[in-house]
């Protein structure tokens, strides 16, 4: 029934994907994060920090809440929601962010970096970074910064420095080499906390680890409220950490359904979409081997997505392998769809989702419809809208 | 057996107790129909090999010149393939060594077995793949078996000795050390840790060490070329057929074949 699943392999390899393609200068640190981050995780003190912190900072666990009033609409299948919205600084992002700034510390470093898109897992790095006294540089794009000055804002008022990337597209993908490069010569006192399940290995094991979290509640809380497992577990992805952390403890109980859900953006053929795996091919970039979104000569692709959070032109090695394994599908669900589901949500359960987190929704109101009653389904509300209503104010007015 | 000019190169330059001048450009900088002027060019100032730079979207190992120099040639959308191409038409009028400079990505999607036979037909010596540690580097390896092209690998002021062993251990064309821990650009002097270390990697070495990234004059290049059997200079050169001062390449050489020119 259960076969044990142990990835990544020592190499960092799942299946062909990941690994460590990264400049040669980087090599000795990424070994000495494998060794220190391998003896945090046998450091019995190391853990017990870590949870005292998810317990009395972050405010775990939090609940899985039975959405009920969704679930009558819909008709169908029993929806439970993971309230990762009602996590410190409103997401899943925290989860990671406390566990590598922990790291920071035990590897006696004492300045962290960070790259971010619309700056949700940037506010997470700059809350940890005063909370465990780091010094503290979040890179993003120009474009990006102009788009979200509050959370530049935001982050400055945590004390952080907000670099901002003139580089490329200006974009996310564009802050990440710029991170990259800057570690590169800051590697003896300076940790970078990449906020997703990418980039090269350890990273995409440890942001895992950190996310499991998600699943690890989840699981005991559903045993306990229905007695048995979900038959689905559904979540948005973007890089892919609130799934790949939604999905973790599920992986080896093969009756439980695994759905990732991609941006489609403008539709899915629209050639304005965020979905690596749905339009991508395999590639290498950012450190790993991945299902990027790349034109015919190998260069990463513009993506588009309502959500800030979903817009990055690759996907997590490790989603990349579950999908080759069909162990998890990937479906996608447009802005429009997204944009309908945030108010739904909103409407139903008097929870505004974030959008990132209403294209999961929007494929659960997809599905659940045409599935029995006593199916259960799971879906990551990986966080809250609050961040996106200005936004999805103008687009609803911009529709009228 | 392409890459036997690599070794022709240096065997030639020890007889008269010479070091490589290595120059990096961008291909496709300015378009591609300038790559046989940029070829030529270099190769008129007296440059003994010639890293052919291939554009990518996400260069997380290059410093802001040499980045804006790849947004240039893609935003004239030059391919791998094109250039590949190129090169093949003119390569019987180059007569020095040229190796290709590219992410990994380019060459993955282009295919590694199509790649492979198209760049060996395009009479290029080797490759530096700089986000291709030797960890990835036997998918790489195995696609360019037969062809005679080398994978020329980088090492760093911090690589182990350890590491060190594994990395000259088949080692091929020569050594690219890298001379400053971070990506490429300009940088101001070097340190005796720098000579130190460029030592500890030759004497390991069974293949030539060529050392870059950051140098911007001859007395730099002459300084850093006593240390070890060549130097590479990229960001400077491409700043300067960017700016059309490519006449002033030459006066990056701090010799030619032999004869100093200062």
């Amino acid at each position: 029934m259960t076969e044990t699943y142990k990835y990544p392999s020592a190499e960092g390899k799942f299946g062909e994907f990941g690994g460590t393609y990264v400049a040669e200068s980087l090599i000795n640190t990424l070994e000495e994060l494998k060794v220190s981050y391998k003896e945090a995780q046998q450091d019995p003190g190391f853990q017990k920090e870590f949870d005292y912190l998810m317990r009395e900072y972050v405010g775990r666990e939090n609940p899985l809440f039975y959405a009920q009033r969704l679930t009558e609409k819909l008709g169908g299948a029993k929806i439970y929601l993971k309230r990762e919205d009602l996590n410190h600084t409103g997401a899943h992002k925290i989860n990671n962010a406390v566990g590598q700034g922990l790291l920071t510390k035990y590897m006696g470093k004492t300045k962290i970096i960070a790259e971010t898109g619309a700056g949700q897992h940037g506010v997470a790095t700059a809350t940890i970074a005063a909370l465990l006294g780091l010094e503290c540089k979040i890179f993003m794009g120009a474009k990006d910064a102009a788009r979200q000055e509050l959370n530049v804002f935001r982050m400055e008022l945590l004390g952080a420095e907000v670099v901002k990337v003139e580089q490329g597209t200006a974009t996310l993908k564009d802050a990440v080499n710029e991170t990259m490069r800057y570690w590169v010569q800051h590697m003896e006192d300076t940790h970078y906390v990449l906020g997703s399940v990418l980039g090269p290995h350890p990273f995409p094991q440890i942001v895992r680890d950190f996310q499991s979290i998600i699943s690890k509640e989840a699981k005991a809380q559903i045993l306990k409220k229905e007695g048995r497992l979900p038959d689905k577990v559904v979540a948005c992805i973007g890089g892919g950490s609130n799934a790949m952390g939604m999905f973790y403890n599920f992986i080896e109980d093969k009756d439980v359904e695994l759905i990732g859900v991609e941006a489609a953006g403008s539709g899915i053929d629209s050639g304005k979409v965020a979905a690596a795996i749905n339009r991508g091919s395999v590639g290498i970039a950012h450190g790993a081997k991945m299902h990027m979104l790349q034109d015919e000569s190998g260069q990463l692709q513009g993506t588009h997505s309502i959500s800030a959070g979903l817009d990055y032109p690759g996907i997590g090695p490790e989603h990349s392998f579950l999908f080759k394994t069909k162990r998890a599908s990937y479906e996608y669900a447009t802005d429009e769809e997204a944009l309908n589901a945030f108010q739904e949500l909103s409407r139903t359960e008097g929870i505004i989702p974030a959008l990132e987190s209403s294209h999961a929704i929007a494929h659960v109101m997809k599905i659940a419809p045409e599935l029995p009653k006593d199916e259960i389904i799971i879906v990551s509300l990986s966080g809250r809208g609050d961040k996106d209503v200005e936004m999805v104010k103008a687009e609803l007015e911009a529709r009228k | 057996m392409t890459k036997t000019r690599i070794s022709e190169m240096f065997n030639k330059l020890k007889e008269t107790d010479d070091k490589a001048f290595i120059a990096y450009m961008m291909a496709g900088d300015g378009g591609l129909d300038k790559l046989p002027y940029q070829i030529k060019t270099l190769e008129e100032a007296g440059v003994d090999l010639i890293e052919i730079g291939i554009p990518f979207s996400d260069p997380a190992a290059d410093g802001p010149v040499i980045q804006r120099a790849g947004i240039r040639a893609l935003n004239e959308h030059v391919s791998l393939r094109a250039i590949l191409k190129k090169l093949t038409e003119i390569k019987s009028d180059i007569n020095v060594p040229y190796v290709l400079m590219t992410y990994y990505n380019p060459v993955f999607h282009y295919g590694l077995e199509t790649f492979a036979e198209d760049a060996a037909a395009a009479n290029v010596s080797g490759l530096i793949v700089p986000d291709v540690p030797l960890e990835e580097e036997p998918e790489l390896k195995n696609a360019l078996a037969g062809t005679g092209l080398a994978i020329i690998r980088l090492a760093t002021l911090t690589t182990t000795d350890e590491r060190l062993a594994n990395l000259v251990d088949g080692a091929e064309g020569f050594i690219y050390a890298v001379t400053v821990n971070g990506v490429t650009g300009k940088r101001t002097g070097y340190s005796e840790e720098v000579y130190e270390n460029l030592a500890r990697i030759k004497e390991q070495s069974n293949v030539p060490v060529c050392a870059g990234f950051g140098i911007t004059s001859a007395e730099a290049a002459e300084t850093l070329g006593e240390h070890c059997d060549g130097v590479i200079v990229g960001s400077q050169i491409v700043e300067m057929f960017h700016q059309k001062e490519e006449k002033d390449i030459k006066n990056l050489i701090p010799k030619k074949h032999g004869e100093r020119v200062k």
